[in-house]
């Protein structure tokens, strides 16, 4: 116990000396976090617009208007020719283009199908997703209100079947960005912290050659573990404390359940990442392997987070794969927990999951961890 | 009298390359014994295995009464080690260092205020007992390094080129200092490839392609092989085939 003191001091000692270090560790987190959550999120705002409207009717005008209201779109093009805007769209001036044929009025008021003809750059999938869907959401919205105002009219005319839905949004009733991803930025910054310190840590003391001489004294194994993963373990947990309260002063994200069970999952959390740092170390002999072991890692695990991409909307066997994602576990605790207001019950199965992990990673990590080369 | 090492056929493969090929002999207690060859003759890789960092191929060694295969862990309590790239911390101040290796030794509190004080004093080192390490000259760090190795007062230390890179004067110092450790019944095991160095042993080895093509104390050495110097004793070792005296 008293060897551990001695080597926490000596790990604490070495992170304070190094500003530089203490800097990045806490500045690196705010900053991403301000510029990570009002930059990533998959709303699709000003989108470029032309409409075509070869029917110049009053059912028509009104179609434009409304997307002229809608605060997606951005209506930069507006004329008779559908070669105008076929060229705007090639030119990258636009990114969709509406076609709005003559007799639309006159079908429409006939209730019977009114066609029209929506193009749209799906250079950028997402974006022409989300726009298709803007798009569509108008389309319906317009077409209802003018079937029913139409049989208020003409009372006689056959109306077909209207099915509005209502939505409500639980748990993130405003549907806001800031909510949804803040959390899940929080993780990541913990886990980039986590992992890369821990890991470049001990290959550093290979590299300078300091770890043989810990490795002749009778330091063991255990008490030289703990004293590279505990200070790692405080600095994780200070920095997620620090995320949090940026993330409710600036960004005022709910924290509808109780914060111990962030903490409680947190702290079983970084013992997995910090295992995992620690197996890189112990599989890599410069700062620059371990590094790029790391982010061979990171990357799989960002991205497959679910932070980024639903996890349900990849392909099963990728599913399977975010089984393995500790990243994956904790966005959902932050999210189930702060903004769900799941209790301890709620978070039981991904706790349950995590404890086998940070044992598993990090018995396999000790095991690799050897004191005398062969 | 007691052996504080004695190794027998001991022996270390990487892959089909032999770089330690069945050495064999006797360390007595408070001995300075000099381990000497040519680069990439086995000398850091046979004291990496005297001093549980490497495990050997074949082979048996006891240390300080402990069999290195075995009883590592037990060896290692016993050893103070100093290698070529120094072991100290650049980035903790030369007082910071002494505490932190009296702490990993098991030292108590007291024992390590008072060792820390009379280290500092013997050195000269008083005025800059604050000061990082890597802001020190090498000779200085050195000995430091020596000081510290030995702190624990270890049955044998293991010091593996602890000169190099330093002038002639300063390598004496060194040397003083290795004497008045060995004055106290220090065992010292020093590989270098200084042959004035070698001069200054008890008793040397001289190790050529894995294996000890010579051992003895410098004198007989040098009147066995009617060499004027150490320098010339290795010369006809290492290169048989050039030199005149055999």
């Amino acid at each position: 116990m008293r060897t551990i003191v001695f080597l926490l001091r000596k790990e604490f000692l070495q992170i304070f000396r190094h500003r530089i270090m203490l800097v990045l560790i806490f500045m690196m987190p705010l900053i991403q976090l301000i510029i990570l959550a009002n930059a990533a999120d998959y709303e699709v705002d000003n989108i470029r617009l032309y409409i075509v409207d070869r029917d110049g009717t009053q059912a028509s005008q009104r179609l434009v208007g409304l997307f002229e209201a809608s605060e997606h779109f951005e209506i930069l093009g507006y004329g008779q020719n559908p070669e105008a805007a076929f060229n705007s769209i090639q030119g990258n001036e636009t990114d969709l283009f509406m076609d709005i044929p003559a007799g639309f009025e006159e079908q429409l008021s006939e209730g019977g199908p009114a066609a029209m003809q929506v193009s749209v750059d799906a250079i950028n999938g997402v974006k022409a997703g989300v726009s298709n869907g803007y798009v569509q959401a108008i389309l319906q919205g317009f077409a209802m209100a003018y079937a029913k105002e139409l049989a208020v009219v003409e009372p006689g005319t056959a109306q077909p079947g209207q099915l509005g839905i209502e939505y409500s949004n639980w748990f993130n009733p405003d549907l806001s960005y800031d909510n949804f991803m803040v959390p899940g930025i929080l993780v990541l910054l913990v886990t980039l912290v986590g992992m890369f310190l821990s890991s470049m840590n001990i290959v550093k003391e290979k590299e300078i050659g300091t770890i043989e001489q810990i490795n002749v004294t009778p330091i063991r194994k255990y008490q030289f573990i703990i004293g590279k993963l505990a200070p790692f373990w405080i600095i994780g947990l200070l920095e997620l404390s620090f995320g949090l309260i940026v993330g409710k002063v600036i960004f005022d994200i709910p924290f509808v359940g109780p914060l111990w069970l962030i903490y409680l999952f947190a702290g079983v959390y970084l013992i997995t990442v910090l295992g995992i740092g620690l197996l890189i170390s112990t599989i890599t002999d410069t700062q620059q392997q371990a590094m790029f072991l790391a982010w061979f890692f990171l990357i799989i695990f960002i991205l497959m987070s679910g932070l980024f991409t639903p996890i349900e909307s990849m392909p099963e066997w990728a599913q399977r794969i975010t089984d393995f994602n500790p990243v994956a576990y904790f966005v959902d605790v932050m999210r189930l927990v702060l903004l769900k207001g799941s209790g301890f019950s709620g978070i039981q199965p991904h706790l349950r999951v995590m404890i086998i992990y940070a044992i598993l990673i990090n018995a396999l990590a000790v095991l690799n961890y050897r004191k005398a080369s062969s | 009298m007691e052996k504080s090492i004695s190794v027998n056929q001991l022996t270390k493969r990487f892959g089909k390359f032999t770089a330690v090929d069945a050495i064999s002999f006797e360390v007595d207690k408070g001995e300075i014994f000099g381990f000497l060859g040519a680069n990439g003759a086995g000398k850091t890789t046979a004291i990496r295995m005297l001093t549980g960092l490497s495990k050997p191929t074949a082979g048996k060694a006891m240390v300080a009464g402990f069999d290195i295969q075995r009883q590592r862990e037990k060896v290692k309590r016993k050893i103070g080690y100093m290698s070529q790239k120094f072991s100290l911390y650049e980035d903790l101040t030369v007082r910071e260092n002494i505490v932190l290796y009296g702490g990993i030794y098991g030292l108590p509190n007291k024992v390590i205020r008072e060792k820390s004080g009379l280290m500092l004093e013997n050195l000269e080192l008083k005025e800059v007992s604050k000061t990082l390490v890597k802001s020190l000259p090498l000779g200085w760090k050195q000995k430091l390094a020596f000081s510290v190795a030995i702190m624990h007062d270890p049955a044998i230390v293991f010091l593996d080129e602890p000169t190099g890179g330093v002038d002639p004067i300063t390598r004496r110092q060194f040397w003083e200092m290795i004497y008045e450790a060995a004055d106290t019944g220090v065992t010292v095991f020093v590989t270098t490839h200084y042959m004035d160095e070698a001069e200054y042993c008890d008793r040397v080895s001289i190790m050529v392609d894995g294996r000890i093509a010579a051992m003895d104390t410098p004198y007989q050495l040098k009147k066995d092989f009617q060499a004027k110097s150490m320098n010339d004793v290795f010369l006809q070792l290492v290169r048989p085939e050039k030199s005149t005296a055999l």
